[in-house]
């Protein structure tokens, strides 16, 4: 079996092996994927709520939970969640009840929504979207109308000031989010997670954060916009505690409010896996070791998935830690300064980069005959030869032979017009 | 009736159940959220049809950027915490008018096509696979991947013509024409922060003594 559409083959598997019509292998491994998801975006929130807590107890010269669990207090999390699901499930009187219950469980779906398109090892994505980073950018995006809904419902004037923050600040911090996540797409030359994870194997300096100075900037960029559009300090203005008592979930109590913790836990993740998909390689090791030596038959390349699936979380959740330490050793922001940082500084450094991303590969072409600085990464994603950094044209000639009726294209022919343009 | 079929009912009746709630609702900020509901199922039938990129930008564009705006423009403009908005029945029945002969407008074209004649000369990568191995090899079994067609589309290389026919002169693409339309987007929001920017007095005196004085 190829080890690319591992997972994606599920349904297929079903019907080939075991002769279930086409819509009950859809479904049944609907129901896998979902279930596989959904394990790890529960179990996600609590270990990184207990790690959060450790964190700020370190940084703060304390120890943080201790008690619950053992020595390290690592059930903390959990007997929190079972306190949150006895507690009384309040809601003010002034509140629109409709969209007030609704609200947290929309910004759930729309953090759980962009794991179906990340993947977590090779091919090991619950969608293998064409589209993936496109439509993670998408959904996510959805999750401030839930924040801005659970502002406006509550009938507080604590939850509409967050609600109102929030709204302001993801909304102009999006625009250099999507220009940040270009830059690294304009060197892949595909919008695809696992391709673009695909072609950074082998060695290191094949990680798209190596590819050029402008991806190399362009990851401390996305990853300041990325932490801002989570709303993690020093951009948690839609929560201020010191301001807004608790911004737009003031109001909330009990398992409705672990909700809007459980979704922002969770995107933390997801925009740190992003930026490991994007920059850091995402689930290589950095050494062609296991990309060259394993197999590509079953049970090889199935373990060296799992490799990969433990790089790829070990390498978001340091990115997490990273964050939570930002968020426990700086102050917080004015609203009127996330502002500025947006639209004054990062807006202008991101379109700066993306140009700059642009023209890269094709001044080098034009100088050195060749589209990047360092070994040419050649790199054979789905039966097509792929190189990173060349020209955007060209790519997407060679690639468009392989998408719609290839049976047009005989194999051995070359496309056409490519002579012609050179 | 397969599992395809059930999910296209689900999310047809949802984009059309929310549709008549956005109507039917007096509530603004809840009317908004039927729209999500309508919209992002609109998205859904877009991805049981294969079409993810279509599919995506409508999340991104309709649910998330107008939604926002939306929003933003209820909150700005509300004058009550929850207003309510009451119509009064000759506008109905001007929206009901329209809205009928919309619906036989759009029923009666859409009754005049020939879909068993559209589905044989147009089948997608589902039905139109007769080398199944060459396919297979060209990109995976799941299909939906339109992004790549989409970009080659943009610079003037139509897949679905071009690709293996001797063709020089290539189509010129639709590059400019989306270049043209999103410069005009860009007029349009500078001249929205223009109409919308703080309108400041000549005799200010902090102004009158800027080099560079905005003007009014």
């Amino acid at each position: 079996m190829n080890p690319i559409i591992a997972t994606s083959s599920i349904g297929e598997y079903l019907e080939g092996n075991w002769h279930l019509s086409e819509g009950w292998a859809i479904l049944i491994a609907a129901v896998v994927h979902a279930a596989l998801v959904l394990a790890f975006f529960g179990v996600a929130p609590l270990f990184f709520i207990w790690l959060e807590r450790k964190v700020a107890g370190r940084i703060q010269d304390r120890l943080g939970p201790t008690r619950v669990g053992g020595r390290f207090g690592w059930l903390q999390t959990l007997a929190d969640g079972l306190k949150l699901i006895q507690k009384e499930d309040l809601r003010p009187q002034s509140a629109d009840p409709f969209l007030f219950n609704l609200s947290p469980y929309l910004v759930f779906v729309a953090s759980f929504a962009a794991f179906i398109a990340l993947p977590f090892s090779d091919g090991w994505v619950a969608q293998n979207l064409d589209v993936g980073i496109f439509f993670i950018l998408a959904v996510m995006s959805l999750e401030v109308i839930g924040v801005i809904l659970a502002g406006y419902s509550s009938g507080s004037k604590w939850a509409l000031f967050g609600g109102m923050r929030e709204a302001a600040q993801v909304v102009s911090y999006e625009i250099p989010m999507a220009i940040c996540v270009l830059v690294p797409i304009i060197s892949a030359g595909s919008l695809s997670l696992v391709e673009i994870g695909q072609m950074q194997s082998g060695w290191f300096w094949n990680w798209l954060i190596f590819n050029n100075p402008f991806t190399f900037i362009a990851f401390f960029a996305y990853f300041t916009v990325a932490t801002a559009s989570v709303k993690r300090a020093p951009f948690d203005l839609a929560e201020a505690e010191s301001e807004l008592v608790a911004g737009f979930h003031t109001e909330y109590s009990g398992i409705r409010w672990s909700y809007f913790f459980m979704a922002e836990y969770a995107s933390m993740f997801a925009v740190s896996g992003i930026a490991v998909l994007l920059f850091l390689g995402g689930w290589h090791i950095g050494l062609p070791i296991l990309d060259t030596t394993v197999p590509r038959d079953f049970p090889a390349s199935y373990f060296a998935n799992l490799v990969g699936l433990f790089v790829f979380v070990v390498k978001s959740c340091s990115l997490v830690f990273l964050q939570m330490w930002v968020r426990w050793t700086l102050p917080r922001l004015r609203i009127d300064q996330v502002m500025t940082t947006c639209l004054k500084y990062l807006l202008p450094i991101s379109c700066f980069l993306f140009l700059g991303a642009a023209v890269w590969p094709l001044t080098l072409a034009a100088s050195l005959g060749r589209t990047t600085l360092l070994p040419e990464t050649r790199a054979t994603v789905l039966g097509m030869d792929l190189r990173i950094g060349e020209p955007l044209g060209e790519r997407l000639y060679k690639s468009a032979a392989r998408v719609e009726r290839p049976v047009l294209l005989p194999p051995e022919a070359a496309l056409p017009g490519e002579g012609e343009r050179r | 009736m397969t599992i395809l079929d059930v999910l296209f009912w689900v999310y047809a009746l949802a984009a059309a159940g929310g549709a008549i709630a956005v109507v039917l609702t007096h509530n603004v900020v809840r009317m908004a959220f039927w729209l999500i509901v309508s919209l992002g199922s609109t998205a859904g039938l877009f991805f049981l049809l294969n079409a993810d990129f279509v599919g995506t930008a409508q999340l991104l564009v309709y649910v998330g950027g107008t939604l926002v705006l939306l929003i933003f423009g209820v909150m700005l403009t509300a004058s009550g915490p929850f207003i309510n908005m009451r119509t009064n029945p000759g506008e109905g029945v001007l929206a009901g008018v329209i809205a009928v002969s919309l619906l036989a407008a759009i029923a009666s074209s859409v009754c005049r096509v020939d879909w068993e004649d559209v589905s044989q000369r147009t089948a997608g990568p589902r039905g139109f696979n007769p080398q199944q191995e060459l396919a297979e090899r060209y990109y995976p079994p799941q299909s939906g991947s339109t992004s790549r067609a989409i970009g080659a589309a943009l610079l003037g290389v139509r897949v679905d013509r071009d690709l293996g026919t001797a063709r020089t002169n290539l189509s010129p693409g639709y590059l400019l024409p989306f270049e043209i339309a999103s410069v005009h987007l860009l007029v349009v929001l500078v001249g929205a922060a223009y109409l919308a920017r703080a309108k400041r007095r000549v005799n200010d005196r902090r102004d009158s003594e800027e080099p560079t004085g905005t003007q009014r």
